[in-house]
C-alpha cells in the first residue's frame, strides 16, 4: 500500500521531556501535522496493512518497546527514525563494538565473556583496571571500574546472584584515563549538528550522573570520526560518545539512538530539534 | 488545580502541559505523570525500568 501524501507524522513517546517538546514545537513551526503516540498503549494487528503515517519519529524511552514498535511500523512500509537495525545495534554494546571494529573506527579494547565465571579469568588476562558494563542499559547505570581481582570477584558474584541471563554476559573494556570529560556529538543524517564536553570529577561522565555540559569545538577530526561512527551503526539521528586518550587521540565508546539533546542545545545554542525535523522530512519525502 | 494521588495535596499543572509530562507534587515530592488533559489526571510516575535510557 502506498503512503498518502497528506498523512501525518507519528511521534512515539511515553515520557514527554524537554526534547519531545522541542520536537513538537519544530513540527508546529513547519506546519507538519503529527499524532503523539504513547507506545505503552500501542496495539497493531500484524495482518492490518493500513499506512496511517507518512513517517514515525521514535522517542520511546524503553529500548525494548522502541525496537518492537519500530519493527511493526517498518513492516507496513512506514519509515521510522531511527531504523530498527540501528536501534538493535546501538541498544547492544557488543553489537555496537563489533560494528565500530568492522568499520575501522577506533574504540576501546573490549573483551566479552558469556558467564561471570569465564569473565574472572578474562579480566585477569585483560588486566586491571577494567571497566565492566551491562550489554544493554543507559544513563551510566551499572558501570563498574574494577581495580583489582577482589573487586572483580565481588561485582561478578552480584551479577550472577541478582541479574537476568543478559546480566551474566560480561562486557569488559579498557579503562581510559580521560581528562575529566568525555565528548557527546550529535549526528543527524550526514551532518554533525553540535557537540559538548561532559565534564565531571567522577570517571562516569554522563549528564544523567551529574556531569556538566560545556560547548565543544567541531574540529575536522571530531567531525570525521563521528560521521564514520554513525555510519558504522547504520546512520540516522544519533549521539556519538567519544573519549580523549592521554595522547589526545579520539576513540568512540558508545552511540545512542534516542538521543537526549536538551543540554547540548542549552550549551551550544544549536537547534537540534530543527535539524531533526528537517532530516525526518527528507526521510519521509515531505 | 489537580490532586496528588499519593498524598491528596494540590498540584498545579501548567496550562501548556502535555500528556506524558512529569510533575512533582509540592507536598510529598512524588513524581507524577500527567496521564490525561482536560480535565487533568495524574498518576504516580512509573519507576525507572531496566531498559530505559537514551
Amino acid at each position: 500500500m502506498s503512503r498518502p501524501n497528506d498523512a501525518p507524522l507519528a511521534v512515539i513517546a511515553s515520557r514527554i521531556r524537554m526534547e519531545e517538546k522541542l520536537i513538537f514545537a519544530a513540527l508546529a513551526r513547519h506546519g507538519i501535522p503529527y499524532d503523539q503516540l504513547d507506545e505503552r498503549s500501542l496495539v497493531m494487528a500484524l495482518e492490518d496493512t493500513a499506512v496511517p503515517y507518512a513517517a514515525v519519529i521514535n522517542r520511546s524511552i524503553s529500548n525494548t518497546r522502541s525496537l518492537y514498535a519500530t519493527r511493526l511500523f517498518e513492516a507496513r512500509g512506514i519509515p521510522v527514525v531511527n531504523r530498527s537495525q540501528v536501534i538493535e545495534t546501538c541498544g547492544d554494546k557488543i553489537l555496537t563494538s563489533l560494528a565500530l571494529l568492522q568499520a575501522g573506527v577506533p574504540t576501546p579494547r573490549t573483551t566479552v565473556a558469556l558467564t561471570p565465571e569465564a569473565a574472572l579469568t578474562a579480566i585477569d588476562h585483560f588486566g586491571y583496571p577494567a571497566v565492566l558494563k551491562p550489554v544493554t542499559g543507559s544513563w551510566g547505570r551499572l558501570l563498574a571500574k574494577v581495580n583489582d581481582r577482589e573487586a572483580a570477584e565481588a561485582i561478578l558474584e552480584h551479577k550472577e546472584m541478582l541479574g537476568s541471563p543478559a546480566h551474566s554476559v560480561i562486557y569488559i573494556q579498557e579503562y581510559i584515563a580521560k581528562p575529566g570529560r568525555d565528548i557527546r556529538v550529535n549526528v543527524i543524517g550526514d551532518r554533525v549538528v553540535n557537540a559538548i564536553y561532559r565534564c565531571s570529577e567522577h570517571w562516569i561522565t554522563n549528564t544523567a550522573r551529574g556531569a556538566v555540559a560545556q560547548p565543544c569545538e567541531l574540529t575536522p577530526d571530531l567531525v570525521e570520526l563521528s560521521l564514520r561512527a554513525a555510519q558504522a551503526v547504520g546512520g540516522g539521528v544519533l549521539a556519538v560518545d567519544l573519549l580523549e586518550r592521554p595522547d589526545g587521540s579520539l576513540i568512540v565508546t558508545e552511540i545512542n539512538h534516542t538521543m537526549e539533546f536538551y543540554r547540548t542545545v542549552t550549551a551550544t545554542g544549536v537547534d537540534v530539534a530543527e535539524a531533526l525535523v528537517a532530516y525526518v522530512r527528507q526521510v519521509a519525502r515531505l | 488545580m489537580s490532586t496528588c494521588p499519593e498524598c491528596d495535596g494540590e498540584v498545579t499543572v501548567a496550562s501548556d502541559a502535555l500528556a506524558g509530562e512529569i510533575v512533582v507534587c509540592p507536598d510529598c515530592q512524588a513524581e507524577l505523570e500527567i496521564i490525561a488533559l482536560g480535565p487533568v489526571e495524574l498518576a504516580l510516575a512509573p519507576e525507572v525500568e531496566e531498559d530505559w535510557g537514551e
